[in-house]
């Protein structure tokens, strides 16, 4: 029982973060869920990992509760009725928001909020529309303490967002994360551009492909977490990882590793994510008795399997014999091609398993490249990205992602880091968005590099924050710990600068 | 037709509106003291005194030529510090359409094309050609020039470009001939001509820390010309790469802001609001 007393002990856990971890170890006491030999065999070699999902999940991975519901019937277990003005809206919000559990206990998917306050802003006075999203933005920056909390916005422009936006700006926080969704024919040039400056201001938003993401799951998807497409009203309920690196090491060869290898581990690990989802559906309470299934916040048939993914990099790298990455995956047409055919059969062998589950997507798991953390350290960048300190200067580096952003239909995204001069410019930033976009890039990231808000791997986080820790003190982001550990072990930080004029 | 490019940046914010492919010709009329990139100024007369010292390995001397292995090349410029004539081996010959070829994947991305240098304009014919393409895959065209090449000789290049970004040293000519080893006559003159054909998307003019009357002087008369309604950029000098000569000319400082401000005031004051201190 050291561990426990080891939590109790820590001084740089705030409560809450004790609380978590503590029933993170009673969870992880429960070993009703069988894994096979062969995944543990696996997770021992460094194959497998369950991003911290531990041995007994009591709720799906990811929930994206339907919140139009809320605010057109209200929710009998909150015995709230459906909300009259901003300020009831907001409150209704928070209150739900406090009640959606994930992997983290956090939400991770606050709502399209722009759509979903925008009839009741557009009956304030401009003045007290922005005063109660004020406060709605520091109650959600103060309690749900966690940077995988995500918001999206558009693609129309809207009073609400322009104040969200402004909000953000004068605001500085790190919660929630927040995408634009971006489409050429619903978005004007001038939010886009708006956008574009807000994003070099605050890290925040992304932009996401809406053109993609509608093609394959709907008008009504949700971007949750870091960059997660999923089904609003559903969600995801596990997301497990293959590491393509360690992966590759059992591999003679790069046939070896995609006609033996790479099936061999696929397969075992599409069977224990079945294995899960049907512990979580079956199993735990979560289906049969929890209020957004009873109310139809969300339904059992939108969820789905996300088959994670990282490290093709150094995959293929190593399939090749590349030691320099500055001449590997990123930078050379051997290893590019390699590395999409490693996705286009993982792509495949993945198609190829049928769930019991997932009726939303045809009882087929889908593809996720997973940002990493921090105990991965340079051996598996994040999913499909180039390595840090490897980008071959922008303009190829959103080529190459166009190249694989198509395989990951649950998230797939890349950062860019920009120096000064390009806050005079946000019309040339929109330019590169739109031509990113256009090229099929699905998700697209930037920070300006000296600001304290930025963008770690798929989170933000606040440099002053991560300084906190390194003093030994609490931060009240429970994301900082992982930030500080991927600057210190990934170098996630070191990013190429977008320069002037280069 | 072939045309001596220097260097291509496939995203450039500082080159005009939007985000722009800008693409730097090899030679130029004019040596300014203040060049930040004198090795635009010449063609390399393969000498060959930079082939050794290359670290990479990426230049060669073969049958008296300088070849220049873009692939080896770490872009350190050893090569650009050691040669004697402010020139480049790196550079590329290509025609027009293996120019278009080479800048059309960035065309997603962009509003448009900037030309620059060097002095773009010595290849007055390859960009008609060039343009004519690019304005064909609905792309803008600019021009960045110094300005010592007759526009009036080329109203084909103009009538296909959407503007012209004009350099304009100094009005007095004498102390243009001492900054530039030229007179400013001809820029005077296609400061007039491409203002009448609507041709001039901005001025600009490097203010100087040690020549603050001279700074005065050329801002004034230029907005006199411009009467205000033309951007009008006023640049710092920065002594940044520099060369040596040129540090002897114009000095080891910035030019203070507060001078910059003060001239964009003295033109506000007169009612014209174009000026941007850079």
């Amino acid at each position: 029982m050291e561990e426990v007393l080891n939590i109790i002990r820590d001084e740089t856990l705030t409560y809450q973060q004790q609380l978590l971890a503590l029933a993170r170890l009673a969870e992880n006491m429960d070993d009703t869920l069988q894994r096979s030999p062969e995944y543990r065999q696996g997770q021992k070699d460094g194959i497998f990992c369950d991003l911290g999902e531990g041995l007994a999940p009591y709720r799906p991975r990811y929930i994206c509760p339907d919140y139009t519901q809320l605010m057109e019937k209200g929710s009998r277990f909150l015995d709230l009725t459906p909300p009259q003005d901003l300020l009831e809206a907001t409150n209704a919000l928070l209150i739900m928001y406090h009640h959606v559990p994930s992997i983290t206990s956090f939400p991770v998917y606050l709502g399209n909020l722009d759509q979903l306050l925008e009839p009741f802003v557009l009956k304030e006075t401009p003045q007290r529309a922005k005063q109660i999203l004020k406060m709605f933005l520091l109650h959600i920056d103060r309690t749900l303490t966690d940077s995988f909390v995500h918001a999206d916005l558009g693609p129309e422009a809207t009073r609400t967002g322009e104040l969200i936006l402004q909000l953000s700006e004068e605001m500085q926080c790190a919660m929630p994360n927040l995408t634009l969704k971006y489409d050429p024919l619903l978005t004007s040039d001038d939010f886009l551009k708006r956008c574009a400056l807000c994003m070099l201001k605050t890290a925040k938003p992304s932009f996401a492909n809406h053109a993609m993401f509608t093609r394959e799951w709907g008008e009504n998807y949700a971007i949750a977490s870091c960059y997660n497409g999923l089904k609003v009203g559903g969600g995801g309920f596990t997301l497990p990882r293959i590491r393509l690196y360690e992966c590759s090491l059992k591999a003679k060869d790069p046939q070896d590793f995609l006609d033996n290898v790479l099936p061999h581990y696929v397969q075992i690990m599409l069977e224990m994510m079945e294995d899960r989802i049907r512990f979580i559906v079956e199993t735990s309470a979560f289906f049969k008795a929890n209020f957004l299934v009873t109310e139809g916040f969300v339904k059992l048939e939108n969820f789905t399997g996300m088959f994670g993914m990282v490290g093709l990099a150094e995959c293929v790298n190593h399939l090749l014999g590349i030691e320099d990455p500055r001449r590997g995956y990123g930078n050379n047409a051997a290893a590019d091609d390699l590395g999409v055919r490693i996705l286009q059969r993982l792509s495949d062998l993945v198609a190829g398993f049928t769930s019991a589950y997932c009726d939303c997507t045809n009882h087929h798991f889908r593809l996720h490249a997973q940002v990493g953390i921090d105990s991965d350290g340079r051996e598996n960048s994040p999913g499909a990205r180039i390595p840090v300190g490897a980008e071959p200067g922008m303009l190829k580096q959103i080529q190459h992602a166009a190249r694989m952003h198509g395989f990951f239909p649950t998230g797939i995204g890349d950062i860019f880091k920009f120096e000064e001069t390009w806050l005079n410019t946000p019309e040339a930033l929109g330019d590169i968005i739109k031509g990113a976009m256009a090229s099929r890039m699905r998700y697209f990231s930037g920070y300006l590099e000296n600001n304290d808000v930025v963008r770690v791997t798929g989170y933000l986080v606040k440099k002053s924050e991560l300084a906190k820790l390194d003093q030994h003190k609490q931060s009240l982001n429970n994301v900082s710990i992982f930030g500080q550990g991927a600057r210190d072990k990934g170098n996630a930080l070191d990013r190429r600068v977008e320069k002037r004029g280069q | 037709m072939k045309a001596l490019i220097n260097r291509i940046i496939p995203f450039s914010n500082v080159d005009g509106p939007g985000n722009r492919c800008a693409i730097f010709f090899q030679g130029c009329p004019l040596h300014c003291a203040y060049c930040h990139n004198p090795e635009t100024w010449q063609v390399c007369d393969h000498c060959g005194q930079c082939v050794a010292g290359c670290p990479a390995g990426a230049l060669a001397l073969r049958k008296g030529k300088v070849v220049w292995d873009e692939t080896r090349c770490a872009g350190c410029d050893q090569c650009i510090h050691v040669c004697p004539h402010h020139a480049s081996c790196k550079v590329s010959e290509l025609t027009p359409e293996a120019l278009f070829e080479k800048i059309a994947e960035t065309f997603p991305f962009i509003q448009g094309i900037t030309v620059s240098g060097g002095e773009c304009m010595l290849y007055a014919d390859f960009l008609t050609a060039l343009f004519r393409r690019v304005k064909a895959a609905g792309k803008t065209c600019l021009i960045d020039s110094n300005g010592v090449i007759d526009f009036g000789q080329y109203p084909q290049l103009l009538a296909l470009c959407d503007g012209v970004m004009l350099d304009m040293k100094a009005i007095d000519d004498d102390f243009h001939r001492q900054l530039t080893g030229a007179s400013n006559r001809q820029v005077l003159d296609n400061l007039t001509l491409l203002l009448e054909a609507g041709k001039l998307e901005e001025v600009r003019t490097v203010l100087l820390p040690q020549f603050p009357k001279q700074n005065q002087k050329t801002v004034r008369a230029v907005n006199e010309r411009l009467q205000g309604k033309i951007r009008y950029k006023l640049l710092r000098y920065r002594p940044f790469g520099v060369c040596e000569e040129g540090l002897r000319f114009c000095g080891r400082t910035i030019t203070p802001l507060e001078e910059a401000e003060r001239l964009a005031q003295a033109e506000s004051d007169r009612g014209f609001h174009n000026c941007v201190v850079i």
